[in-house]
Parts: C-alpha cells; structure tokens; sequence
C-alpha cells in the first residue's frame, strides 16, 4: 500500500474550522440585493418536516437499514494496545474460514492508539465475520505509550510522535501590549479552566455501504459530507472522483464525527472490490467511541485586568489542548472577539497522546473556550463588584476583534442580553454569588457565544420545471436532522407561490450540484440562497411566459397561490400548472449562493440565560430553566429552529453535567466505551428550556440575509450551568463535567478558606 | 421501566453475550456450521444453569398482526430477526447491549430492548413494531403529534422513542410532565430534543382523550 492515504494524512491536525473561518477572506465586491424587507408567508413560519412521515413511521432510510443483493458483512480488527509495533499479521486461516470472502490489511507503520483499525473481512453474515476477526493472528511489540494529558506533559514521557515533542505550539495571537494593559487595571487576576474529552456517541454508528459496477463505485455512507467523501476516497483509492458517487439519505447524527472520509467506508470499498460483490460495514457502539473522533480536552489559563469601571485593559490566555495523536481545538476564539478589549495576547499548545484522533465536534473550541471566558468574564464581573450582565453590557462592541477590527454585518447580542435576562427574571438572582443560605442553593447565570456560520459561497442548487406542473428542488447537500429538506421545499415554494409539499426536494446524492459539508452551520446560509436565486430565475421565466396570457408586462406579475396573476388584480390570474403546461420539456434554473461583500465581518450571536439548583448536601446540580435567544439572522423554519435550539442546550448541559471519557493509565485503554459509562444527558436531566430569537435579518450576508444555527445554541450551553452554579454558591467549578465530587470538593474547600 | 424491559446495568440473567462467550478457541479454523453452533449450545446448556438453552429452532409469532414462522438461530436477538428476517428495519441497532432504547418494541404490549431478548424467546408471543403503528395509512396520533412538535431531529431515535411512548400512554392515558419523563427514561435522544418528544406525548395523550 505505497498510495498517497488520505488515512494517514487526516491525522495532521484538527484545522477544519479555522480554514472556512479563513473562507470569509474570499470575499466578492459584488453588492447583493438583499430580501431583507420581503415579508414572506412561508419563510419564518412554523412549518411541519415535508419527511416526517417517513421518520415516524420508521421507513426513513437510514444507511444502517439498507440492505443490497448479494451484500457482505465487513468488520474491522482493531489493536488492543495504545502503542505498538506490528511484527505480523496473518490472514490465511480468517481467510480458509468457509463463509468468509477477504481478509485485508488496514495498517501501515505502528498502532498509534487503542481501537486503531488493523485489519478488515468481509463475509457472508456477521458471525462468521466476527469469527474470522477471532482467527486473524497480529503479533504486536507493545511499546511505551501516554494517554493522560498531565502525563504526556512531564518530561521523559514516552514521545507520541517520532518528529514532534509532546508539548507543540502552535499559531498564537496577539494585538495591543497587554503588559502595559495589566498595568493600566485596578484589579488582575488569573484563573485556569479545564474541560474533558467528550465523545460524539451519535445515535447511528459510522456505516457505509460500498459497491462496485466495473470501473464505477457507489457509496451509501452516514455521512455528513458526501462530496469530501467522495474527493477523500477518489484519492485514498487513486481513482477519479467522477467514477465515485456517495449517496446519503438519512443519518443517525453526526455533530462532526462524520464530516469527511472514515475509515470504515475505505474498508468497504477495498473490501467490496476485493470480492467483487457490495459490503457493508458498520462500527460497534464501542468502536464509535474509540475511533470516529472526540471533543479535545483543555487547559485554559486566562489573565484579565479591568479597572474599576469595568473597562477591560487586558486579557491574555494561555492553552493547551489534547485532540490525542492529532492536534485538538482552539479555543482562544471568544477571547479574541467578544468582548471589547484592545490588548490580548494567545499562546496555544498541543498535547500529544496515545488516544484516538480528535474530529471536530459541534462548535469544536468555541464549547470549550466560551466555558473559560465566559467563567472568567463572570470573575471579572465579581471583583470588582459589578453585575455581569452590565459588566458585558460595557464592554460591548459592534467591531471584531474586541472592537479593533471590522464592523460585524449584523450583531444583534444586545437584543439578546436584554430579551435574555427579562425571560429569566435577572433581578432575582443572588447579587453577591453564594449568598443565598440553606441546602439547596438557588442560582442564575449567563453566557455569550459567538460563531461564523455565514455559509458558503459557491454554493449550487437547481430548481427543475416539468410540462406536468411538478416542480424539482435539487441540491448536493445533505440533511442531517436539521430539516434541510424542508428548507428548501420552504424557499422554493415561497417563491413559486406553492405549499411545501408540492416541491419534490433531491439531496444527499454526490452527483448534484455542489454545497459545502453540513457542519460549521454551513448549511442553511449556503443553501437556502442558492435556491432562492434559482427560484427567483425560475419564477423570472415563468412570469414572462404568464405576461402574454395575462396581457400585462412580466414586470407586474406575481405568483401567489398557486397563480401567476396581476399586481393588485387577482381575478387577471392563469394557474401555475397551466403555464407550465406550455412547457415543450423540462427546464432547469440554475442557482449560486454569491459572494460576500467585503469591509465587514460575518457572525452568529446569542446569549443563554439560566437558573439552577445546587445540593450542597449531595453535590448534585439541578438545571432549573434555560433561555436561548440567538441573532442567527433570518431563520427560514422556525419549528425547525427551535428543536436545533433545544438540542444544542441538551447537549451543552450534558456536556457541562456529565460527559468524559476516561482513560486507564495501565492498559492505555478507554474504560467507558459505552452509552451506560459514557454518561450523557437523559430524559430526566431536562430542564424547561426556552428557544427564542432575535428577528433581525443580516443586510448583506446573502440574499436572504440567513445565519446558521448549527453550532451557536451549543455554544455557551455549559458555560451558563457553570456560571449559574457559581451565582447559586459563590464558587466557580472551573472543571468540566460539574460531577458531584467535584462540587462536593469545592464547597468543601471554601468551608476550609472561611 | 416497565415489566419486560430489561432494566441498565442488571446483567446477572442470561444474556446472549454470555453465551456467545461459550465458544472458545475449539472451533478455530473450522466452518461454523449451524449444527456446530447447535452441538455447541448444547454442551454448555448445562454450565449456563438456570436458563434453559435452545438450540436453532422454529419460533412463531406475530409481528404487527401477521403470524410468521421463522427458524431462528440460538444467538439471534430479536432486534436481528426482526431487521434481517422481517426486513422489519424501523427498529435501530444504537448500542446493541441494552442502553439506549433504539430498538424499543412491544412485546405482549411491553416495551423491550429487542436487542437484549433473544429470538427464541419470542416464541408464541405478540410483537409491535413502528411499522405497525399506522393503520391503513392513518398515522396513530403518537405519529402525527411527533411530527406536529418536530419531535425529533435526526430521527433515528425516534421509532424507538414512539413505541415507548405508546407503552406509557397505554398505562397512564394523561401523564403529568413528571411521568412523561420518567416513562422515556429507558430512551436515549443523542440530538437532545426530548423538550419537544414530551410536547408530542402530551398532545397525543390529550387526542387520545378527546
Ligand atoms: S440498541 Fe437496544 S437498547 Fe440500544
Ligand atoms: S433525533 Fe437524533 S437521536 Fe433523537
């Protein structure tokens, strides 16, 4: 296997977010003609998933459930040691096993983690897969290995990778002097902040179906980016990506853990073209929590100087991050440009370690970075006596980078704060964090968050006319449970003057047309206008061809209802479907999300409200109510809106509350690989949770003036548990998960301080 | 939980994992054939004790009111049978050991993890499943209030999610929000959009009432 591996190069670094952050430099000069004052009768409404009934009645399908003639069942051997050396592999007796038709290797140099994928079979059913997994003999040299990030930070800790050290810097930042700005503050001071490896643990597990027709190859992956998958395998297999076609119609989650090529769709493919028939592979739940990717872990120092007014002088932060043997998450983005501050200074730092390959993981180093800043934002607040909400509210600014750079577009956070703290009643909460007496201990608190999410230009959607009235919404990209498809049956439909549900909506197939991976909150923003703008083409021509029937210029036609009739004059109307009817064949408008207009910066906003309850006998966190209210610009579905909304607080709270893998220091292995150890939130942890947004629409982002919602909602989820625990009792658990132990321990040693 | 379902953590009844661990290094390089998986059944019926151990049988039983006969092997659960068999997929396969709920299904009207009930079991027994729950294309108002509330977001949960709520509804036709919680309790929603899954119960319990 000399091939260039896209495999092995996916464990270079962790660097997908930064590089369509970096995507918002190509901007176009062009000046778009935006919607924002259109009002719209579908667009902002609550409107029903065009595929609920398939969900519901379990005929959705997902990659799991389809099954091709003649498949096989492929499985995956993986190494038990975190660190090894492969001596030999044998496959001939897994190979003589009657049922099983291919045995191949999947490694190349040593095992770098435990669970790391060393072999692959494909056989008839999947007993006599697993049984050939039990056959194939690995003689390993087990070699030195680090799976604790202290650990891997002590000197003469065995080195992760031959030409790195453990501990790597990478790209810092830095504007102002923020020497001379601690100097100018009445008060510094400096407080470390950690968060835990979290796993995605979505509900479908990685899977994919491969299958091969001569020189042509057809994938069904659960997938979150059906193009990179495709280009990732075209060049993994060194074969042109026009022979690949990736299909994806429903999948079970993703929150990042899917947004490229994993290993289990290379399999199926070597596989499958070994034994010339489909195959099928699909991880175990314990796999799931070994390979496909984790949250990175963080150590955040920050250092802040503020004067008695409440102006910041300076903020600084130091950070280390583990993403395992590939590098982890950035987390220094909220520093940089939340809250206004003219000197900041970043220093950041790799650490290396014998445990699966981070992915990015909704929001990757904005959860983590807004659970430190916004925790020491709340510290800040509390030295100098000052509310935080006003603290904030002072430090408030319009340009990013801390007011030192570019106007934002749109940055409706004000809005926010102040819808926020009235549906929470901020008045009520302690005024001096912890003041409140007895067991259970009452507190509120906030968070701000910030992210991109301006989609991405370039992206392509067709809008198709048939002469039978039907009518085609076609993009490649893929829904995955944010209600994608409807989106576009909404904005098509919005346009033609038709119901949802006379689109007929095509995705998910890698031979449309082109649309960025759904991840980043890329979707909706790329999406929708791309649509729109092939809509608005389509109805242009409609409307020309309904303005010789109607015998009025094209110019004063509108299409409402299902008809092309005059402005102001309804009854002069012919219907939709007779003008296409005059159609000689199909005809099809092509659309493009354009470009951004350059000078400004493109955000997402919001701001969480919360309140809980502290057991200060148990140590037990209660999260009472959360309110979200996000500037994510127009929101095209607000019922869809809202279940994203809620979902992100479920799994900022979970995050907050409960999520870490735990790794063993003796064996190098994870011990929770599994949805009982691995706890996440449940049904019972719910608080009462309130979605609402800021109805602002951006002026120039698109021609809808949309944001993404993707990350946002998860953003500052578990720095406002945090932060309402300290408002409940007075002390800050700067460590995620808030397990009970560590509640317990801090109220202990505040007892001791007093 | 409800009778029937298996409760998180409690492993000390028979499971299949234990009796997949019955076959050792012994069957190396040889075919597994089902007589040998039979053969193997029987030798370590005895040390398995209390359970009684089948061998590949002939089951029968009724999924979503059609009757089957189906020969299934020792080692299949019923989440398998129904999925590869019955090509019965709305059932998930998400943790496969009992900790999730995705592959919840009635049984004799109890909510199960079919993942953790071994096929031969089912025998003689009255199984629904999400593909049952529509009659004659009407949606049952657990289907449409899921789909009103957008109850779900990716959705793969939501089959399972749908027949632990038709399990709750069936013993408490107006659950209060606490109950409602605590009926969902055995499911798992990744994508944590329970907020909504109570609003949907809550309207088909009132439907249901009305
Ligand atoms: S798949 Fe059966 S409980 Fe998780
Ligand atoms: S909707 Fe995705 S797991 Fe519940």
């Amino acid at each position: 296997m000399e091939k260039k591996d896209s495999r092995y190069a996916m464990e270079d670094s962790n660097l997908w977010y930064e590089t369509y952050a970096s995507d918002q430099t190509q901007h176009s000069s062009e000046a778009l003609s935006s919607d924002s004052d259109k009002k719209f009768k579908l667009i902002g409404k609550h409107i029903k998933r065009i595929d609920g009934k398939k969900i519901v009645t379990g005929k959705a399908p997902f990659t799991q459930d389809i099954k091709l003639k003649g498949m096989l069942i492929g499985k995956i051997l993986r190494s038990p040691h975190a660190k090894a050396e492969v001596l030999s592999i044998k496959l001939d007796v897994a190979k003589s096993l009657s049922g099983v038709k291919a045995a191949i290797l999947m490694i190349r140099g040593n095992i770098q983690y435990a669970g790391q994928m060393v072999a692959a079979v494909a056989a008839v059913d999947e007993k006599t897969a697993d049984k050939a997994l039990e056959l194939i003999k690995v003689e390993y040299k087990p070699m030195p290995f680090v799976v604790i990030e202290e650990k891997a930070r002590e000197e003469g800790s065995p080195q992760v990778h031959d030409k790195r050290p453990n501990v790597e810097q990478r790209r810092g930042y830095s504007r102002g002097d923020v020497e001379a700005g601690f100097g100018k503050a009445d008060v510094v001071i400096e407080r470390t902040y950690k968060t835990a490896v979290e796993i995605h643990q979505t509900a479908e597990t990685h899977v994919s179906i491969a299958k091969w027709q001569g020189e042509r190859l057809t994938i069904w992956d659960s997938t979150q980016a059906i193009h990179s998958v495709r280009d990732q395998l075209a060049e993994v297999l060194q074969i042109p990506a026009s022979r690949i076609k990736v299909i994806k119609q429903y999948m079970g989650g993703g929150f990042g853990s899917k947004l490229g090529l994993n290993e289990q769709t290379v399999a199926a493919s070597m596989l499958a073209k070994e034994t010339n028939r489909p195959v099928k592979v699909m991880l175990t739940r314990k796999a799931n929590s070994l390979c496909v990717g984790n949250r990175p872990s963080t150590f955040q120092t920050y250092k802040g100087g503020v004067k008695k007014d409440g102006t910041i002088t300076a903020l600084s932060l130091l950070s280390h991050t583990s993403g395992g043997i590939r590098g982890g998450d950035r987390s220094s983005e909220p520093m940089i440009d939340v809250h206004k501050c003219e000197n900041a200074k970043v220093e950041d730092y790799n650490i290396y370690m014998n445990t699966g390959p981070s992915k990015p993981t909704r929001a990757p180093g904005l959860v983590q970075g807004t659970f430190g800043l916004e925790g020491f934002i709340e510290e800040l607040a509390n030295e100098i006596g000052m509310d935080p909400l006003e603290f904030r509210k002072k430090n408030y600014t319009t340009k990013n980078r801390g007011g030192t750079g570019i106007p934002y577009s749109s940055k409706g956070l004000d809005k926010a704060y102040e819808i926020g703290a009235k549906q929470i009643g901020w008045h009520k909460r302690n005024k001096v964090p912890g003041e409140g007496k007895g067991r259970i201990r009452r507190g509120i608190g906030m968070a701000a968050g910030i992210w991109w999410g301006a989609g991405s230009p370039g992206t392509l959607a067709d809008v198709k006319l048939h002469p039978d009235g039907s009518v085609e919404a076609v993009c490649g990209t893929q829904d995955i449970g944010c209600g994608t498809r409807t989106h576009m049956a909404i904005v098509t439909a919005e346009t033609l003057g038709l119901e949802p549900k006379d689109i007929t909506v095509k995705l998910g197939n890698s031979d449309y047309p082109w649309a960025p991976l759904s991840g980043g909150s890329l979707t909706t923003p790329s999406v929708a206008p791309a649509l729109r703008d092939a809509a608005l083409k389509a109805a242009e021509h409609l409307k020309g061809m309904a303005a010789s029937k109607l015998k009025v210029s094209a110019s004063s036609i509108v299409c409402e209802n299902f008809t092309f009739q005059e402005k102001g004059n309804p009854k002069n109307a012919t219907p939709f479907k007779e003008v296409l009817g005059d159609l000689s064949h199909e005809i099809v408008f092509h659309g493009e999300r354009k470009g951004l207009p350059e000078g400004y910066a493109y955000n997402t906003f919001g701001a969480h409200f919360a309140e809980v309850e502290v057991d200060t006998m148990t140590g037990m966190i209660k999260v009472i109510k959360v309110v979200a209210v996000h500037d994510s610009g127009r929101i095209i579905n607000k019922l869809t809106a809202e279940s994203q909304v809620i979902g992100g607080i479920t799994q900022g709270l979970s995050t907050a509350l409960f999520e870490q893998r735990i790794m063993d220091n003796e064996t190098g292995r994870m011990v929770n690989p599994n949805l009982r150890d691995y706890k996440i939130a449940t049904s019972m942890d719910i608080p009462e949770i309130v979605p609402l947004f800021v109805d602002s629409v951006d002026p120039r982002i698109n021609i809808l003036g949309t944001k993404g919602l993707g990350e946002p909602p998860r953003i500052p989820a578990s720095a406002v548990i945090a932060n309402s625990v300290y408002n409940a009792i007075g002390i800050h658990i700067r460590e995620i998960p808030m397990t009970p132990d560590k509640v317990l321990q801090a109220l202990k040693e505040k007892e001791v301080a007093r | 939980m409800n009778k029937g379902k298996m409760k998180k953590g409690k492993t000390n009844t028979f499971t299949r994992r234990d009796f997949l661990k019955g076959f050792g290094s012994g069957t190396l390089g040889v075919a597994i054939t089902p007589k040998l998986l039979a053969q193997k059944a029987e030798s370590i019926q005895t040390k398995a004790g209390e359970v009684p151990v089948y061998a590949k049988k002939q089951i029968k039983f009724t999924v979503n009111s059609k009757a089957y006969t189906k020969v299934v092997e020792p080692q299949e659960t019923l989440l398998d049978v129904l999925r590869d068999k019955l090509s019965l997929t709305g059932a998930k396969k998400t943790c496969d050991r009992g900790e999730c709920g995705g592959c919840t299904v009635l049984l004799d009207g109890n909510p199960i993890y079919s993942c953790m009930y071994l096929a031969i079991r089912a025998d003689g027994t009255n199984i629904k499943t999400i593909e049952g729950m529509a009659k004659e294309g009407k949606l049952h108002p657990l289907q449409q209030a899921y789909i009103d509330k957008d109850a779900y977001q990716c959705g793969f949960c939501t089959p399972g999610f749908i027949m632990a709520s038709e399990a709750l509804l069936k013993k408490k036709s107006n659950p209060d929000l606490g109950e409602i919680k605590k009926g969902l309790s055995g499911n798992l929603c990744r994508c944590g959009n329970y907020t909504k899954i109570y609003q949907a119960v809550d309207q088909a319990a009132k439907a249901g009432r009305s």
